[in-house]
Parts: C-alpha cells; structure tokens; sequence
C-alpha cells in the first residue's frame, strides 16, 4: 500500500469532519480503555508481569541471532520450512512462489500487519490468485478496498449500516432484500460466505502473534476462531513474521499472552490460542501437509542497533493507539500507512522513511498515556522526540518552523536581551488587550485564534516587576542570589 | 532550635514571566509563608522545551546548560509548572548525556527540582493552607506533571482545604486538553478538536472556576471556555492557594 502520511494534515482535517467516524471514535473510551482498566484492576500482579514480558523480549532481542537459528532447526525438524526475507520483496515472492508450487487458486487469510506491510495480497491477485480475508473486520475493509484502521479492530472506522451497504453490494448471490441490520445477522453472512471459500481454498496464509523458538511454533490469536480454520484446512499453511516476534520457549509465550489480551481488549485471553507447530505429522486428524514460515527482516536488523531498539519489544496490542487522544481524533486512516498512532508514528518513519512520514511525530502532544499503557515499557514519547531529532538534523523540518525555532533560541540563549524583549512584548500585548482581556483574532496566531481565543499578558513581565520591587525594598527580599558553583 | 530556612530558586517560566507575573508573586507568597527563603536568578528565561520538543537538541542543551549554572546554588529549585519542572528533574540528565561538564549537575539540579504545589506538600509537608475562595472549582491535571512527577492527589489535597472552595472532578480526567506546546498551532485543528472535548467535560461539572498547575493548558483552555461562551473562570492553582485571587482571571477584563 502507498503512504499519505505526507498528507497528515489533511487526512485529520477530513477525519475530523467525518460524522461517522466520529461517533466510531466515540466508542474507544468505553471500548477499549475502560475495559482495560478493569483487566488490569483485576489482577494485581499486572505490573510485574509487563516487567516480566519485557525483559523476555529484551532478553531475546539481544540473543536474536541464536534463537532465530533455533527456531529455523526446530520448524525443519517439524518437517517445515523457513524463508529468510530481507525486505518486502522477497516476502512477497516467498508467498507467491509457495502458493504457485502448490497450484494454489484460492487462498484464504488470517489477520496479519505484516501482510499489510507487505501488500501480499494485491501481490498475490496480480498474480492471478483469490485472496480471501477470514477475519470479519479485514473481510469488510477487503470488499470496501480499505486499509485497516486500527491493527487489532481493523473495520473500527466503520458502522454497521456500512457494513451492510458494502455485504449488499458484494454479495449478489442473496436476496436483496434480506433484513441485514442486527449484528448477528451480518455475521451469519459473513459466515456463509467465507465458509464456501475456507473449503475450496489450496493456501493459508496466517501472521504470528509470537514465534517459539524451543517448539518452532507459531502462534495465533483470534476472537472468532478464523486463525485455527485457515491454517488446518487448506494443505498448506504459511505463517508471515518479521524476526522479532520470537521468544525463547512456551513458558514466555504464555507470560507475553497473559499481559496481551488484557492490554488489547481487556479479556484474559482471546477466545482461541493456536499454537501451529509444522505440517501434519501421521496419525494426526487433520492439519496441512506442508508448513512454511516467511521471516521478514523489513529493517529490523538495522533497529536492533538504533535509538529505536525497544520499539522491537511491540507486541501489536493497540494500548497505545486506544489510549491515544490524537489517534482519538482523527482514527488510524489519516496516519497514511499500516501503522497508526503511537507506535506507527515511531515505525512508519522506520519503515517508509522519515522524508514522507514526518508528521506522525510531530502530531503528539507527548501527553505521554501511551508509554504509561503499553505493556511491554517502551518509551514511545522519547521515541517521537528522538524522530524530531533526526528531523531536525536532517533539516527536513520546514524552513519557516526552523527559523522561528532559531529566533526564539537566539533570545532564550541571552537573557538580558530576553527580558527587555519580553517586556516589550508584555507591554504592547497587555495594552492592546486590556480593554476586553483577551484577543479574538492577533496577527501571527491565526492558528489558535481561529477557534480560541487568546488571552492577553497582564502588562508586565514577572522579572521587571520584581526587579522594581527589589529596588524598592532597598537590598530586597530574600538575598542576592548565589554564586554559581557554589552552595550558601 | 531555628534552622536557616531553605532556599529556594524560583524558576519562573517563560509563560508566567510573560502573560501572567501574578502567579510568580503568588508562587512566593506560598514559598514564604512555608517559611522558604525565595530568590528569582536573572539569568533564567525558559527551561528549552520548545527546542527539546522540537528536535533542536543543540539549542535544548545550550538553554539548559544556562539552567544549570543559574540554579547551582539553592536548597531547591521550584516551578509554578510541572511541565517546566520535568523538564528540569527529568529531561536535562539524559539531554546533557555524558558531557563531563554538565552530566553531574544536571542530576543534582534534577533531583532537587520541584512543581511548586508537590514542593509544598512532598518537601515541605504541607498539609493544609490558610486561604479562601468562594466557588466550586475543577482541577485539570496537566499531562507532565501527572504523568512524570505524579502530581495528582497534591494539590488536590491542598484545595480541599480552601475554605469555601468545593472541589469537582471532570471526566477523562487523564485525557490531554490538546496544548502539547507548538502542537497547538502545527496540528491546529486536532488540537482544538481535544480541547472542545476537555472544554464540555469541565463545564459538565458545574464548576464556575477551572484550576491547573500548568499556564500552557490554562491558556489554551481558558481560550477554548471563552470561545464558547463559558462560564468558567480559569486560574493557578498558586494564585487561589496564596489566598485571594489579586488579578482578573486567565482572559478576563481588568475590574476598575
């Protein structure tokens, strides 16, 4: 998928206009955080277990190398197969090249960022195949030709009499006039029309929410048990994951599992866990017959070793962008990629670079709830400055914001020109202002007076005043300052 | 036995230096009537924010570098602002890194600096203040503060014992009100668009005043309030707790 994040301003101006997906928005509070808390609440121990899944990560970032290689043995030993993708490109060719040796005409799909990421299935269709996705909410934005919007509720943007409109328009096999307003009816739909095509369909495809190096499984979770069909109906399986999803073994897969669900949707668990541990083996019932894993590097090697480290420690939950007043405003769309809020405004500059994607870091407050919600500590807000940094370095900061910038340091470096400036400024807006107290429009501050106003100084500058009172109380109150270096 | 009493650096604060010099003298009135002894250094203007947040690391640490040597020698360094006051305690150590020049002091500055009204109640163990107000007041927690000093139940506690002040809580109390600095004139729109949430939600309270420990968010909700017509005076926290407010509140007309 092409980025618009270099359009930032514009998606949030339109999302904002955007009745429906305002009243979508609307729902996160009580959605997401709310339920959260209450998970959290409920288990005292949440905190030490973040501390706990947080060092598993750290742990397997910095041995990555070991446990990739002991993954790979364990999947070959499994009678699987591993595929080592530098970038998009070889994913993507990883993909179509198992689905072509399978003979593959349909292919069915579990929820995947790194499918996103990847854009395998406009690939895969441009190659002549049906790809179908299982998950409701990527089933939706599928049809509607969307990206998802949120990366655990992809069709959030969306309310169900959409919903309806698109399954009216796609499915022509049933009667138009069918009632299709309640919920469960269009998930019956949905469910009709997928099953069909989960038994015609040769591949599927799946991400991972974790891969376990001491078993060589992947594994998946879902709410609505797609994720277990896709991968054991079709007779072949390929999980898609980029390198840092690994851990050392089952055990700190379920410490991870146990601090996800309740940071994402506030359960205690997703309703299903698949664990996909390598291709049938005889006497098992049912499962696939061959089992690849495509590993993405996708610059996760080169993080490794940046400012950005810990952002590899991200399991996807969404706590950030749930809890994020920004993502709150304008939804996931206006952040122009894969990733929204938070974490996408730390990984889509990563990914898509910074030239394009310099806005998402600079759209953040740094209120800072991000960091206080992600399970896995990492410093999201340090992250979003250290991209302004580079931003700045790189002098892709616009000319206009770097001069100001430049003008106010040159005062702020020098404070007895500071003050006189500043008592200047406090003087001249105080006597413009004091007749009503505040501006409802001022020259150069369009930008905040076109919808607030802007109050008016009182007149003198806290320094100048206490300066004369200093004067007028002879030697003054208190005591000349210190001498610097020096304690009293 | 007296013992000397503390002393105490004022970081004024760009913002009260410039639009609001009544919360500075407020803010020593309170630190003088805890028995603190108050000096204001000359050579202050602001804590680098602007340059910390927007990614002009050198000028960040020039500007905190100045910091550091002005505020050396106090017991304690003190700011009407928790966004200022994290700054300080939290940011400069890792902005000046490991420049031997300033990483030590950067530490020792941070450790002893303070938001004024934690300083009051953390420090100095206040408990309670002897001043008035008439009305009922909403406190809006300003995000740094909250988040990066847990300022919370502080002033809290402190305005509860104004006498005649009722205190209301506003929903999504945690929620930012869109100020974020230059956020507010780079993302304009996204901006106002939190600041009209946070706006109905403290009007929602039947508050007739909005208190905060932050000029920046004070400014731009007072901004908003007014906008919309309103009732609700905004003021500092310092101003209402040093005891009858001596000024027109945030945006008001001068009462002659």
């Amino acid at each position: 998928m092409l980025p618009t994040s270099r359009h930032f301003p514009e998606n949030a101006r339109r999302a904002l206009a955007d009745p429906v997906l305002q009243a979508a928005l609307g729902n996160i509070p009580a959605g997401f955080q709310e339920k959260r808390a209450e998970a959290v609440a409920r288990m005292p121990e949440f905190a030490a277990l973040c501390d706990a899944a947080r060092d598993i990560k750290d742990h397997t970032l910095e041995n990555l190398d070991f446990y990739l290689e002991a993954f790979e043995a364990r999947v070959l030993a499994g009678g699987g197969q591993v595929h080592w993708c530098r970038d998009a490109d070889e994913a993507r060719a990883a993909v179509l090249g198992i689905c072509e040796a399978a003979g593959a005409e349909t292919v069915i799909k579990g929820k995947s960022m790194i499918g996103e990421e990847i854009a395998v299935n406009d690939h895969l269709e441009a190659h002549g195949l049906e790809v179908v996705e299982t998950d409701l909410g990527e089933y939706i934005i599928q049809l509607r030709r969307e990206p998802p919007s949120h990366i655990i509720a992809p069709a959030i943007h969306l309310n169900r009499g959409q919903i309806a409109e698109t399954f009216l328009e796609s499915h022509r096999e049933f009667d138009t006039s069918r009632p299709l307003e309640t919920p469960r009816e269009l998930v019956d739909e949905a469910r009709e029309v997928l099953r069909a095509k989960f038994l015609r369909a040769d591949v599927g495809i799946t991400g991972a929410n974790l891969l376990i190096a001491e078993t060589g499984s992947a594994v998946i979770v879902t709410n609505e048990g797609n994720g277990g069909l896709t991968l054991t109906l079709p007779k072949v399986h390929v999980v898609i994951a980029s390198i840092e999803k690994l851990v050392p073994t089952l055990e700190d897969a379920c410490t991870i599992l146990r601090v996800l669900a309740r940071s994402a949707t506030g359960q205690e668990m997703t309703a299903y866990t698949t664990f996909a541990t390598g291709p049938k083996r005889a006497g098992d019932p049912d499962g696939p017959e061959a089992f690849h894993v495509v590993l993405l590097d996708g610059g996760r090697a080169r993080m490794l070793a940046s400012e950005f480290r810990e952002m590899l420690r991200c399991i996807r939950c969404g706590a950030c962008m749930n809890h994020c007043p920004v993502y709150g405003a304008v939804g996931g769309h206006a952040f122009g990629w894969v990733y929204p809020g938070p974490m996408g405004a730390v990984l889509t500059p990563w990914l898509v670079g910074l030239d394009e994607a310099r806005h998402l870091p600079n759209a953040s407050t740094l209120c800072g709830r991000c960091e206080e919600v992600c399970p896995m500590r990492i410093p999201l807000p340090r992250m979003l400055r250290a991209w302004r940094e580079r931003e700045f370095a790189d002098r892709i900061t616009p000319p206009a914001s770097r001069f100001a910038l430049g003008l106010w340091a040159f005062f702020a470096r020098r404070p007895w020109l500071y003050h006189r400036a500043a008592a200047l400024a406090a003087w001249l807006l105080g006597r413009l202002g004091r007749r009503s107290g505040r501006f409802r429009r001022l020259p150069l501050a369009a930008a905040w007076t076109r919808t607030r106003d802007f109050a008016a100084p009182e007149g003198a500058t806290f320094q100048s005043l206490w300066a004369r009172e200093q004067r007028r109380s002879g030697l003054g109150r208190g005591a000349p300052e210190p001498a610097t270096g020096r304690g009293p | 036995m007296p013992r000397d009493p503390l002393h105490v650096g004022l970081f004024v604060t760009c913002l009260v230096d410039l639009m609001r010099p009544s919360v500075g003298f407020a803010a020593v009135r309170l630190l003088e009537g805890a028995g603190c002894r108050v000096t204001v250094p000359r050579a202050q203007t602001c804590c680098g924010q602007p340059a910390y947040n927007s990614g002009d690391r050198v000028a960040a640490k020039a500007i905190a570098a100045q910091v550091i040597a002005a505020f050396e020698g106090f017991d304690y360094v003190v700011a009407p602002s928790g966004s200022c006051a994290a700054v300080i305690r939290v940011h400069y150590p890792a902005l000046v890194g490991d420049d031997p020049a300033l990483s030590d002091r950067a530490r020792r500055l941070g450790a002893r600096t303070y938001e004024l009204v934690s300083f009051l109640t953390d420090v100095l163990g206040v408990d309670s203040i002897e001043a008035g107000y008439e009305g009922v007041a909403a406190y809006h927690d300003s995000c740094a503060g909250l988040r990066e000093l847990g300022v919370r139940d502080q002033p809290r506690v402190l305005l509860r014992s104004v006498e005649g002040l009722t205190l209301k809580e506003i929903e999504g109390a945690e929620e930012c009100c869109g100020f974020g600095g230059t956020f507010c004139v780079k993302y304009a729109e996204i901006s106002d668009h939190m600041a009209d949430a946070k706006a109905a939600a403290v009007v929602a309270t039947g508050a007739d005043t909005l208190i905060g420990g932050d000029l920046g968010c004070l400014l731009h909700l007072a901004g908003k309030l007014l906008r919309r017509g309103a009732k609700v005076r905004v003021r500092h926290v310092a101003e209402v707790l040093a005891g009858g407010p001596r000024t027109p509140a945030i945006g008001e007309r001068d009462r002659d």
